[in-house]
């Protein structure tokens, strides 16, 4: 009797109860569907970039970058990031730091104000600066007399493109910090550290790669925004054209072997941000280890 | 304005000029210049013509209904699809798994014109989809099947992403306690997996569904944009911009800016909603 009730045992840990789980045809079914699914609607697509981009050669491939509307636009969408990422880097910390280790009333709110941009569509995003400072906008006619341009010019593009990637750093650090708690910075200050110090020491190398990722982002955001930009940009060529909307007009112009290859780039920088973001999830999830082990809690389960 | 009152008092610096910082850069960035565009409507434009312009008008009705429609439909499809990916991720073992985890992503890291050029280059009568339905007959680029394939790509991540933590945080006492009371597999999945990552997959449509009634860029390229049949509503409020119709753009951009807030709204009801079934 007990030895037929500890081989039922046995022989039920060895393999799972039938009814529990699907049956192998079903599992396929779901894999290959899942499979197709994402294959026709991802990787297709991307793959459909690079082939079309190289299809002339490397040659055209390269002579795509060399036109001087092709060149300015690759400047301006830096410029842009050059301007964007780093305040909105700044704001994510900052915003991080404030709703992750503090509690205050309204803390969700301010948490669905960040979210906002995301929200909002990027045309709207647009017509919101239109608003402000186009012709026949609020500031529009004051910033004429004094001949300053903002709209259909660099400023506007920096910063409709602010507006649409406000988010993404905040959004990769607050959930970081409030699960760190504010032990590790505490036990800093009380050893004499300075405010600054204990960011620079303690927090900083905690959250690095949730910074890193949200970073690259942000600047992927940056320089792909189409929407907000098309509203803002006027689309002045070799002056108020972003990478985007070169491969607009490109497309546009029945070029599109130049339209795919500047689309490659920005496909390229896409695939990077994945693969920062696949290495920050092993990364984060390897740390979690060591440090489980140091603590004596043995393997993550 | 209200103080903000720091609750549990933390020994931590930086409170102040962190909080600060937020507050200011998103009152500048965010917050003042979407007080222009509501001061805009209520200041220079009369009820009537917010009438005439935004509601009345049988070529801006179309566009909202052709939104609506579509992302309706696009929501759906990753809301199916959406919980299979999920599923296959969090259940099964198979090669590249992880790769294909790692793609789901890419939607929020490509620009929409670079998937809008793809997927219109794929899908037209010459393309290597777009092919195979030429001698159907059926078109799909410049046509509201292209638009809903657009709508579909940028929401896909959603759907995926709200239901993969809630399937993992499934107890598997709870279905093997179903199977042994005689359940079988698709029982269990209906009635007791379904709907307890029900609020997750909610969650995940809403998400979908906002991110396509605002989406521009991929659309653009491959609706065909024909008035009254395959023109989205945000690309009405680019057209009217482009003619100095402020007036005209902002009674669509209010429209379209108060959809997206009562869905922000079901969206964190549906939040709220969900954690607290999890608990």
């Amino acid at each position: 009797m007990a030895r037929s009730i500890a081989l039922r045992l046995d022989s039920s840990k060895a393999r799972p109860v039938p009814s529990n789980t699907e049956s192998t045809l079903t599992r396929r079914l779901l894999i290959a569907s899942a499979l197709l699914f994402l294959g026709l609607f991802l990787f297709l697509p991307l793959m459909l970039v690079f082939a079309y981009a190289f299809r002339e050669g490397l040659g055209i491939y390269l002579s795509s970058f060399i036109t001087p509307d092709a060149l300015s636009a690759i400047r301006l969408s830096l410029i842009t990031a050059a301007i964007a990422v780093p305040l909105n880097t700044l704001f994510g910390v900052a915003a991080a730091w404030a709703i992750g280790k503090f509690e205050f009333k309204g803390k969700s709110v301010l948490i669905t104000l960040i979210d906002l941009p995301f929200a909002i569509s990027p045309v709207i995003a647009g017509l919101i600066f239109m608003l402000l400072f186009g012709a026949l906008g609020w500031f529009g006619p004051w910033l004429m007399e004094r001949n300053i341009s903002i709209m259909f010019a660099t400023p506007g593009i920096v910063i409709a493109t602010m507006f649409v990637t406000v988010p993404f750093v905040a959004r990769e650090l607050i959930p970081l910090m409030q699960a760190q708690g504010t032990e590790e910075e505490q036990s800093a200050l009380t050893l004499g550290a300075s405010g600054f110090q204990t960011f620079r020491r303690v927090t900083l190398p905690n959250i690095k790669w949730g910074l890193i990722y949200g970073i690259i982002l942000t600047n992927a955001r940056a320089m792909g925004e189409f929407g907000a930009v098309s509203v803002v940009s006027g689309h002045i060529r070799g002056q108020t054209n972003t990478m985007p909307l070169h491969i607009e007009i490109l497309y546009n112009d029945y070029q599109t072997t130049a339209a795919f290859a500047v689309a490659s780039l920005l496909a390229f920088l896409a695939v990077v941000t994945l693969a920062v973001r696949f290495t920050v999830e092993w990364k984060t999830a390897r740390d979690h280890e060591a440090a489980a082990r140091e603590a004596g809690w043995g393997d993550n389960p | 304005m209200p103080r903000l009152h720091v609750k549990q008092q933390s020994a931590l610096p930086g409170f102040g000029i962190s909080m600060g910082f937020t507050l200011f850069y998103l009152a500048l960035l965010v917050l003042i210049p979407l007080c222009g565009l509501v001061l805009f409507t209520g200041t220079r434009m009369t009820p009537a013509e917010f009438w005439t312009k935004a509601i009345a008008d049988p070529r801006v009705l179309a566009s909202y209904r052709l939104s609506l429609v579509a992302s309706l439909i696009a929501a759906s499809l990753n809301g199916v699809f959406g919980l299979i990916v999920a599923w296959v991720l969090v259940r099964y073992e198979f090669t590249g798994k992880r790769f294909i985890d790692a793609i789901v992503d890419l939607p929020f890291a490509l620009p929409t014109a670079v998937s809008g050029i793809a997927l219109t280059t794929l899908y037209v009568h010459t393309g290597w989809i777009g092919r195979w339905f030429e001698p159907l007959g059926i078109r799909i680029a410049y046509a509201w099947p292209g638009i809903i394939i657009a709508l579909t790509l940028v929401g896909l991540p959603f759907v995926v992403r709200t239901v993969q933590p809630a399937l993992e945080g499934l107890e598997p006492e709870i279905e093997e306690a179903a199977s042994s009371l005689g359940a079988t597999r698709w029982q269990t999945f209906r009635c007791v997996i379904l709907p307890t990552v029900m609020p997750s997959l909610l969650t995940g449509f809403a998400l979908a569904f906002a991110r396509a009634l605002g989406e521009f860029g991929s659309v653009y390229f491959i609706a065909g944009n024909m008035p009254y049949r395959t023109e989205i509503a945000p690309l009405l409020i680019l057209i009217k911009l482009e003619q100095f119709d402020y007036v005209g753009a902002t009674a669509i951009g209010v429209v379209m800016l108060i959809a997206a807030f009562i869905l922000l709204l079901i969206i964190n009801l549906l939040q709220w909603w969900s954690r607290r079934h999890q608990l």
